[in-house]
């Protein structure tokens, strides 16, 4: 099955541009993951809400999803801390399996409170722009995707300054890599944890304001970003920033290409097999530091 | 005491009386409770919902005419079971309607729970008319309780071929070459397997075939390889969200071919989709369950269904034309007794009326419906119009699509 | 053996339901319930005792329910060898993973990221294939007698399904009392210890993916049997390993009972919410979602596990 070059250029071109914003959906999970070292099951559940976030500001209030993606990243900040702060915190008394169990009841929650709100219709937004594209050579690029790639690199790169050069940064590293050790020389550790929680979903406001001028919101639309965003956050490495953009760009091609060759409903198996294959070899993924 | 009892039986009949005004002499009638099984909650939620309006509707109709004559004005009482969109939902839902001594249930909309909770009712032989359920399954396991008025998959497909062929005919043949895309699930994936072995012998060349999952995250490459081929037609098979999001990739990545015909898909036969994206939308056709048009009663329900902020989906005509065709059931039994409603459906023909489905006499062999059948719409200026067959059609085709 | 009284007890007192209990309703729910137990049960034994989280138990219950039903359906098997087969099955797949997995060392999150990766591989494979009936399922014959492994009764069907979990239940006491328990626990407190010590530990762990996983897959054998009715997106979807895992942690993960009274409380919970529901779909799971987590916050598992730690004591 051979294709012309242009096409393979083309597909990969288009798996950059999905690669990146599923790496900005894996960045959330990734930070949350080093730092608590959870495993969040809402994490899906809040993408879907901060789809529906996105959704109301644009029927309701008229503003454009890019417009609001930084209130918006704002708002799901206080939300996320508070989440974590209020809820999954005390409610898992520091067990690992209380904390799967309370993102779990969270993730049935938000699910279905945005099924009572929004009922269960399949939404979406037309924005003036979602049917723009950016020629790049023979390939035609969706311009609300070229935007997404723009925006998470520079999330990327903004959140790559955060934990590098700002205390709160350090602090953020200091109780991924020692909690008690940091808990001792003052950091307040729940507020970190928070903050965190904080950073990560603030990522998915911004992944979900990027992803609605191209894509739908339905009360479980963030379940098909999950398990992708999983794969990412092994293959870049837990806990690694740079590890989940990187990875969301190479699943993004990968998918795109076994897609290609293998359709794109056996082609899930490409990832997966990926997923596996990492797991096997190298389980700290290929950024990962920790063992 | 016993003039205490007097007094307060005469305030209910008098509250009663009131609440019940314009059918007073019939109030006595007990209600005949009928199940309603929609997956509200869970994946299918989105069909589940617009299902339940239909038989809703249906129901108020026939309380509001009057109830059940045949047995003295009863109203029929909706005993409602979410099935959670899982086969085990649908049966937990079956044994609570049987406690509540339902007479019939209507619904499941998808195979699997259509087949579960069929089957769990058969236990009772408690009449279960399929409301959407496609899978050939559902009416091949002699169960004598379970009926399907719509057609099933088989009818479905055939059609959808021999229509394709007779619309490419009277246009003159000018589509040759056809890529497929279908969801990988039981509708498109069964779909795509009958194609591929029909199309060519019909003179139509597949040039591929290609296969997605629900949900899907990107129709980028799908799109993509549909630009490489350049087919004449493109036939997707696919649930809503995926089909809107591969229309619009196709619309900005300006692939047009000369058809969209789409078989049992979600979106082309959704008015959600023909207004939020009416270029996306314009001119693709579908074969897929739809109302007759000509019929008045269509577009009064049409209406209220719109007047409650709702889209117009198949799923609401075909709820409320199963629960009609109940009604009628019932109308014919003459008693709210399983048995005798299992051989009134049985004997169905083509007195029955108030559906509102373009289906032809009613005749049920083995519980299936033989005239239950497809028809082709098409999306013309920003409206779903019957194009086919000519006998229930409200518009022409516009085929090939050209410009 | 000690400790086998409250199994008996037990098994008595719910064997008693469908002579007590008329409603097809509480029988239906218990016979449910029950398969998950089952299906609890046997990841009690790998993450309760051995500590291994797996998010994947799907692979061994869609492989017990497919290979019981596709032996009948394709091959004109009768019911019990084929569920005797599917369950010898999943004790191989969950060999077979165990070996990919813990010879590379996984563990925690890793471990439990991988087995969902092998479930969801199954999925898409038996999505695809025409062994499985692909994506239009599989349909077993609906012949209601005792011979096939069917029952007109409910009540029938449920003294099936709670026989298999008392012998599961049993099992797990032997196991908690037996040496490889023992070694189990060892692992899963401290690997490294229970490895100076002298422990085989991957042969511990891949002896109790085996039986958890022959144990799930039962389970997956009855559902198939129970419901007559298999797909991809029921055998090997994530909300079987779901359920797996949720009712044995909310229960007492790694106690005998925990599995059960795990599944009883939250499918309990589930239809006591559901009753609740209002017209507006999604309200009721909202509450059985906030319950769920007071259930973490003040865990119902105190109870037991007071009683249990007195006794050691």
């Amino acid at each position: 099955m051979g294709f012309p070059p242009e096409i393979i250029l083309e597909a990969v071109l288009n798996g950059l541009l999905t690669g990146a914003v599923y790496g900005l959906v894996a960045l959330g999970l990734t930070l949350v993951y080093g730092v608590l070292h959870i495993i969040n099951f809402a994490h899906g559940a809040l993408l879907t809400a901060a789809m529906y976030g996105a959704y109301v500001a644009r029927t309701a209030l008229g503003i454009d999803p890019y417009v609001a993606a930084l209130p918006l990243a704002a708002l799901f900040f206080l939300l996320g801390y508070a989440v974590q702060r209020l809820v999954i915190g005390p409610a898992s008394r520091g067990k690992d399996e209380n904390i799967l169990l309370v993102t779990l009841g969270l993730s049935i929650v938000i699910e279905n409170l945005m099924l009572a709100v929004f009922r269960s219709d399949t939404r979406s937004i037309d924005a003036p722009y979602a049917m723009d594209v950016v020629e790049f050579g023979p390939a035609l690029l969706g311009y609300p995707r070229v935007v997404g790639f723009g925006a998470t690199i520079l999330v990327g790169i903004a959140l790559y300054l955060l934990m590098t050069r700002t205390a709160t940064g350090k602090a953020i590293r200091a109780v991924a890599k020692e909690r008690t050790g940091a808990a001792l020389v003052g950091i307040d550790v729940a507020h970190i944890y928070a903050v965190t929680f904080g950073i990560g979903t603030a990522c998915l406001a911004i992944a979900a304001a990027l992803l609605l001028p191209s894509f739908y919101v339905s009360p479980r639309v963030g379940n098909a970003f999950v398990l992708v965003a999983f794969t990412i956050v092994v293959l870049g490495g837990m806990g690694s920033v740079v590890g989940a953009l990187l990875g969301g760009l190479i699943i993004g091609v990968v998918e795109s290409l076994s897609g290609l060759y293998l359709g794109e409903s056996l082609g899930q198996i490409g990832i997966f097999l990926i997923f596996i294959l990492v797991l096997l070899v190298r389980p700290t993924g290929l950024f990962g530091a920790r063992a | 005491m016993a003039k205490f009892e007097v007094a307060r039986r005469s305030l209910v009949f008098g509250v009663a009386g009131v609440l019940a005004a314009p059918a007073l002499p019939r109030a006595q009638a007990p209600a005949v409770k009928l199940g309603i099984l929609q997956p509200v909650t869970g994946a299918l939620s989105q069909d589940g919902e617009h299902g339940r309006l239909g038989a809703e509707l249906a129901i108020n109709e026939i309380n509001a005419g009057g109830g059940i004559r045949a047995l003295g004005g009863a109203r029929i009482e909706m005993v409602f079971g979410d099935a959670r969109s899982n086969p085990e939902g649908g049966v937990s839902e079956v044994e609570k309607m049987q406690a509540e001594g339902v007479v019939a249930i209507v619904g499941g909309f998808a195979s699997p729970i259509c087949l579960a909770a069929s089957q769990a009712a058969s236990r009772y032989d408690l009449p279960y008319v399929v409301d959407v359920g496609v899978s050939d399954q559902i009416v091949s396991r002699g169960l004598a309780n379970t009926f399907r008025f719509g057609p099933g998959f088989g009818v479905v497909t055939s059609a959808a071929l021999d229509n394709l062929v007779a619309l490419n005919d009277a246009a003159g043949k000018p589509s040759r070459t056809v890529v497929i895309v279908h969801e990988d699930g039981l509708f498109g994936s069964g779909m795509a397997r009958l194609l591929n072995a029909e199309l060519p012998k019909r003179g139509f060349e597949v040039l591929e075939t290609i296969a997605h999952p629900t949900p899907a995250r990107d129709m980028n490459n799908v799109a993509l390889r549909i630009r490489s081929l350049r087919p004449d037609l493109v036939i997707p098979s696919s649930y809503y969200a995926e089909f809107v999001l591969l229309a619009r990739t196709m619309q900005q990545q300006r692939i047009r071919p000369k058809g969209i015909y789409c078989v049992l898909n979600g979106a082309a036969s959704n008015y959600r989709f023909v207004r939020e994206f009416p270029d996306a939308a314009n001119l693709v056709m579908d074969c897929n369950h739809w109302p007759d048009p000509r019929k008045p009663k269509t577009a009064e329900l049409r209406q209220q269904v719109e007047a409650q902020n709702r889209f117009w989906l198949y799923n609401t005509p075909m709820n409320y034309s199963a629960v009609m065709l109940v009604a009628d059931a019932l109308e014919r039994a003459g008693r709210a007794d399983r048995a005798a409603v299992i051989q009134a459906l049985a004997a169905t023909d083509g007195a029955f009326t108030k559906h509102i489905m373009p289906y032809g006499p009613t005749r049920f062999v083995n519980g299936q419906n033989q005239a239950g059948a497809p028809v082709n719409t098409q999306v013309q200026n920003n409206d779903i119009k019957v194009i086919f067959p000519r006998d229930f059609a409200d518009a022409q085709p516009v085929y090939p699509v050209t410009g | 053996m000690k400790g086998a009284l409250p199994i008996l007890a037990f098994a008595v007192l719910m064997g008693l339901a469908p002579l007590l209990v008329a409603s097809n309703v509480v029988l239906n729910f218990l016979v449910f319930t029950l398969i998950i137990a089952l299906a609890a049960q046997g990841w009690n034994l790998l993450g309760g005792y051995g500590g291994q989280y797996s998010f994947g138990h799907a692979a061994f219950f869609g492989t017990g329910a497919y290979v019981t039903a596709i032996l009948q359906v394709r091959y004109g098997m009768n019911a019990y060898p084929a569920f005797t087969a599917g369950i010898g099955v999943a004790a191989l797949v969950g060999l077979a993973i165990g070996f990919l997995a813990f010879r590379s060392g996984l563990r925690g999150s890793y471990f439990a990221l991988v087995t969902l990766a092998f479930a969801e591989v199954f999925r898409v494979l038996a999505n695809a294939a025409e062994m499985t009936g692909g994506a239009a399922g599989i349909l077993i014959r609906l012949q209601a007698n005792p011979a096939n492994f069917q029952f007109a009764e409910r009540g029938t069907f449920l003294w099936v399904a709670l026989a298999l979990v008392t012998l599961a239940l049993l099992a797990t006491l032997a196991l908690e009392r037996s040496r490889l328990g023992a070694q189990l626990v060892a692992v899963r407190e401290n690997e490294a210890a229970a490895q100076a010590l002298g422990v085989d530990v991957l042969a511990v762990k891949l002896r109790a993916i085996t039986l958890s996983a022959a144990m799930t897959g039962a389970a997956g054998g009855l559902y198939a049997q129970y419901f007559l009715y298999l797909d991809a997106n029921i055998a090997y979807g994530t909300w079987i390993s779901v359920e797996a895992l949720l009712a044995p942690i909310v229960g007492g993960a790694g106690t005998v009972f925990g599995p059960v009274l795990g599944a009883v409380i939250l499918h309990g919970l589930g239809e006591a919410t559901k009753s609740l529901a209002g017209s507006i779909p999604g309200i009721d799971l909202v509450i059985f979602g906030i319950v769920l987590i007071l259930v973490v916050r003040f865990p119902p598992r105190d109870l037991p596990g007071l009683l249990r730690r007195r006794r050691r004591a």
